[in-house]
């Protein structure tokens, strides 16, 4: 029963870190309309530049720069790619999206190399001990991390300002354009919101796997995050983490024995289509209806 | 005035709606097939043969199925390898595990293929852009997980098949002329009959249903059963293309070959070879299989040696960055492009 | 005009709300065989919804349609509400801009198309055969709407008046029982409603076509409808010819407000 408990709160835990990815996603789909299919290669590129910097510099001017970089990279892409695709069908954004997720990821790599780097930023791994159940100082640090994270997140986004801009903004372009809402801003400060978010996820993956191509990856599993959530759902994109976590770390545990393993590869996408036959906009998604 | 369209008047509907209306294409598709019928298989040399026009002959057929999927039918895809994965192993199946011949075991593949797109294209009922594309992620996911993973057929965990000695009604296919011609009488009825549906009711169905799926289905087109076919056909395509690349190119069949990354270059290939056209298929995948060679070769001129890692960071590059720049400046890809010449060369050299 | 005749569809008590908001309530009324009906009404009224509900895009909460004497089943999808023999237009234009102006109209052709996929593929034989046929049909509306020179133009690059007019012939196309037009003459010009009425009174007289208009212009509406039905607020408030209409009182206070 023990052991349940520990592979569910493991489980849990690495949830919150797929929330946290999903949370990109979501914030920048809210805002723009795209599926920033490049959010896990800027999480690449973000673990990518601080395992660069920190070389030549200690760890908070590192992370500064980082963030520095995930900048310039939010306002190129803005205004070089989405820019130009402004009224488009969102099957061309999607296309881009994809596009942009090549090139951040082949420039990452060309700039600081494609070996899998180590990254130790001095966050202790060590297991704690709860009555019967060992759970790693790691994850338990990065979970709290994260919630904080969304936290703030979710206060910036409610009793700011910015935030409150950006959400008009997701709502609708045309509406938020004529009260004077600077449309391609709003959208650049999105961006930038969401490479914090990646820098975040791509330290902790980071730390935890190393940085290296795979990072990019992790991003696909924010996907049946984003189903199960509703694609535009802050509440939906935490809940729906959090279930994606356990579930797949309780599937691989638990039946992967028996059919030989791999499981955690595709039980969140057969979750998530499983759950889009019956409820196609997710737990708390926006249901879009079509009129003619 | 090479490239009249004056004076080419239609007495007929039947004419009107041939392939090639146009004389000088008629010529231009008979040049072609002469070109690959006979100029390249005794001029270029093995390597040619074996390492780019095979490859790019399966690429042009896989990319042309995914074309008929999401050029044609609007229904974005990026599980697309899977299902060439799918033809690959079941068609090594029916011909090195049953002995079926090798030509019914190529299309077996295919219609295997085409059945696990079919039930993977019923969520497309549902689901439209972002969310059916999440789905065929899926399908890549979980197929990949059950070819490596159902021992009967992968013969164990990540298990791969090895292609036997190819053989049609006793004669052996071993040189790469052979398989070159191989693979190119598979290609052309397959292109041709690709062409007659695009350009027939199915085709229009399908872009009635991608340019506005309510008004489709008051017309009177359902979109179920059409969508669901564009699944099968697409996935059809691409199961005989993985077949024959498994047998001609990779030598056995191997789940890393079909992996996402192949599912993203078919879409890439599409989007900048032309979406929603026969010929852009063949233009993307003609720029996927090239693009390699011309990094390397653009980079020898720089540097003494290429590393691997720079020149695959570089391709990525590439890649991305015309994706990008063929959706902001030409959305219909390289077949618009050539369109374009077309039309210039029409009224040359009267081009007011 | 004999009310003995047998309505060719009958609007029965049909009844749909979209979350809290009553769109059409008890709605009730009929279109004979051979005539022009209008539905008109203020903004808001209703009346696109009365046609998504003819055409099965939306399954009202209560009422039935019977068409041609036989009772709708429930939930009948779209795709099958058009075999039946119903075509429509739409208001804000649903050509499928991909595609030429030929290619669009030979769609409407969807429901009269039997070669199947394989024989498709082949094109020689049978499926040839079928598309000249179709060709054929489609070229005489051509020549019938007067858009004989934008044949091979892309849909979505033609002005907005031809658009419409291309819109009408893909309904043409599906050679229908029951014709649905939703505001053909939107954004027109006199001179293009001159036209398109014309067109519209064509299609009753020579073809025979059964039509059902929604429409803004009085003037057209009293000119060439058989009858009207006038929807307020997802209610009917009147039913009957030009005349008996336009002196309704209920009608005019919706048109021109209270008092």
């Amino acid at each position: 029963m023990a052991f349940f408990f520990e592979v569910l709160i493991n489980g849990l835990l690495v949830g919150v870190m797929y929330s946290l990815v999903a949370l990109g996603f979501a914030l920048i789909y809210k805002a723009s309309d795209v599926f920033n299919f490049a959010q896990g290669d800027m999480s690449l590129l973000a673990g990518l530049a601080l395992v660069g910097f920190l070389t030549v510099m200690p760890l908070w001017l590192a992370i500064l720069c980082t963030i520095g970089v995930m900048t310039i990279l939010a306002y190129g892409t803005v205004y070089m790619v989405f820019r130009p695709l402004l009224a488009r069908p969102p099957l061309i954004l999607f296309m881009a999206a994809i596009g942009l997720s090549f090139l951040v990821q082949g420039i990452g790599q060309a700039i600081w190399g494609t070996d899998a780097k180590g990254l130790n930023i001095g966050i202790p791994d060590n297991p704690i001990e709860f009555g019967e159940i060992w759970i790693s100082s790691f994850d338990l640090i990065f979970g709290a991390v994260a919630g904080i994270l969304v936290l703030l997140l979710v206060l910036f986004f409610q009793k700011t300002r910015t935030g409150r801009a950006l959400r008009a903004v997701a709502d609708d372009h045309e509406a938020a354009l004529s009260v004077g809402i600077p449309l391609l801003r709003a959208w650049a400060v999105t961006w930038v919101v969401a490479g914090i978010v990646a820098t975040v996820a791509g330290i902790a993956w980071g730390s935890r796997l190393g940085v290296q191509f795979s990072l990019s990856l992790i991003a696909l599993k924010a996907l049946p995050v984003l189903i199960l959530g509703g694609i535009d759902s802050i509440p939906g994109a935490i809940l729906a983490g959090l279930v994606i976590g356990a579930g797949e770390n309780l599937a691989e545990v638990f039946l992967g024995p028996y059919v030989g393993g791999g499981i955690q590869t595709f039980f969140p996408y057969l979750v998530a289509l499983i759950f889009l036959w019956f409820k196609p906009y997710g737990m708390f998604g926006k249901e879009i209806i079509e009129r003619v | 005035m090479f490239y009249r369209e004056c004076g080419n008047l239609k007495d007929s509907y039947a004419s009107d709606m041939a392939i090639f209306p146009i004389p000088l294409d008629r010529w231009g598709v008979g040049v072609m097939l002469i070109l690959a019928f006979i100029v390249i298989p005794f001029a270029a040399s093995d390597y040619w043969l074996s390492s780019i026009m095979i490859p790019f002959y399966c690429f042009s057929l896989a990319a042309l199925g995914l074309n008929f999927l999401t050029g044609y039918a609007g229904q974005v895809s990026i599980g697309h390898a899977a299902f060439m994965a799918v033809g690959a192993y079941s068609s090594l199946i029916l011909y090195s595990r049953y002995g079926i011949p090798l030509i019914p075991s190529v299309l077996g593949g295919g219609v295997v293929a085409a059945a696990v797109g079919a039930v993977f294209g019923i969520p497309s009922l549902r689901l439209k852009g972002f969310y059916l594309a999440v789905s065929t992620l899926a399908a890549q996911f979980i197929i990949e997980w059950v070819l490596t993973h159902w021992k009967w057929v992968s013969g164990g965990v990540f298990g791969t098949i090895d292609t036997p000695a190819l053989r049609i009604f006793g004669f052996e296919i071993n040189t790469a002329t052979e398989k070159y011609f191989l693979v190119l009488c598979f290609l052309v009825p397959l292109v041709v009959m690709g062409k007659n549906l695009v350009r027939g009711h199915l085709g229009r169905s399908w872009m009635a249903i991608r340019d506005m799926d309510v008004a489709a289905e008051i017309i009177g087109i359902s979109l179920f059963r059409d969508k669901v076919t564009a699944f099968a056909v697409s996935s059809f395509y691409a199961g005989v293309a993985g077949s024959l690349v498994t047998m001609t190119y990779y030598g056995a069949a191997n789940i890393e070959e079909f992996n996402l990354i192949l599912s993203f270059h078919l879409l890439g290939m599409i989007i900048i070879g032309g979406m929603g056209t026969v010929l852009g298929s063949f233009f993307g995948a003609g720029f996927m299989v090239l693009l390699p060679i011309l990094i390397n070769q653009t980079m020898l001129t720089f540097m003494q040696r290429v590393p691997s890692d720079l020149r695959a960071n570089s391709e990525a590059i590439v890649f991305g960055a015309l994706i990008v720049l063929f959706l902001i400046v030409e959305p219909y890809g390289m077949a618009r492009l050539w369109q374009t010449v077309k039309d210039k060369l029409r009224l040359w050299p009267f081009p007011y | 005009m004999n009310q003995q005749r047998e309505p060719l569809l009958q609007v029965e008590d049909i009844s749909i709300s979209f979350g809290g908001l009553q769109a059409l309530n008890k709605v009730s009324f009929q279109v004979f065989p051979r005539e022009i009906m209008a539905i008109i009404g203020p903004n808001g009224a209703g009346k696109t919804t009365m046609l998504n509900v003819i055409n099965g895009v939306y399954t009202p909460d209560t009422g039935r349609i019977v068409f041609e004497g036989k009772e709708r089943p429930r939930g009948m999808k779209p795709h099958h509400v058009a075999a039946t023999g119903i075509a429509r237009t739409f208001q804000n234009l649903a050509l499928f801009k991909g595609m030429t102006t030929l290619g669009n109209i030979m769609v409407g052709r969807t429901q009269k198309m039997r070669s199947n996929i394989f024989s498709q593929s082949i094109y020689w034989g049978f499926s040839q055969k079928e598309e000249i046929r179709h060709r054929e049909a489609v070229e005489w509306i051509i020549d019938f709407l007067e858009i004989e020179n934008i044949r091979k133009q892309p849909a979505g690059m033609l002005p907005y008046g031809l658009q419409k007019r291309v819109e009408l012939a893909r309904a043409l196309a599906a050679e229908p029982k029951l014709l649905l037009l939703d505001e053909p003459m939107a954004g027109m010009n006199l001179e293009e409603k001159e036209d398109i009425a014309r067109f519209i009174l064509d299609a009753n007289e020579e073809l025979d076509y059964t039509i059902v208009l929604i429409e803004h212009d009085m003037g057209v509406v009293m000119d060439i409808c058989d009858r009207i039905v006038v929807l307020d607020f997802g209610n009917k408030i009147a039913e009957g010819t030009p005349e008996e209409v336009k002196s309704n009182p209920k009608v005019i206070q919706a048109y021109l407000g209270e008092g």
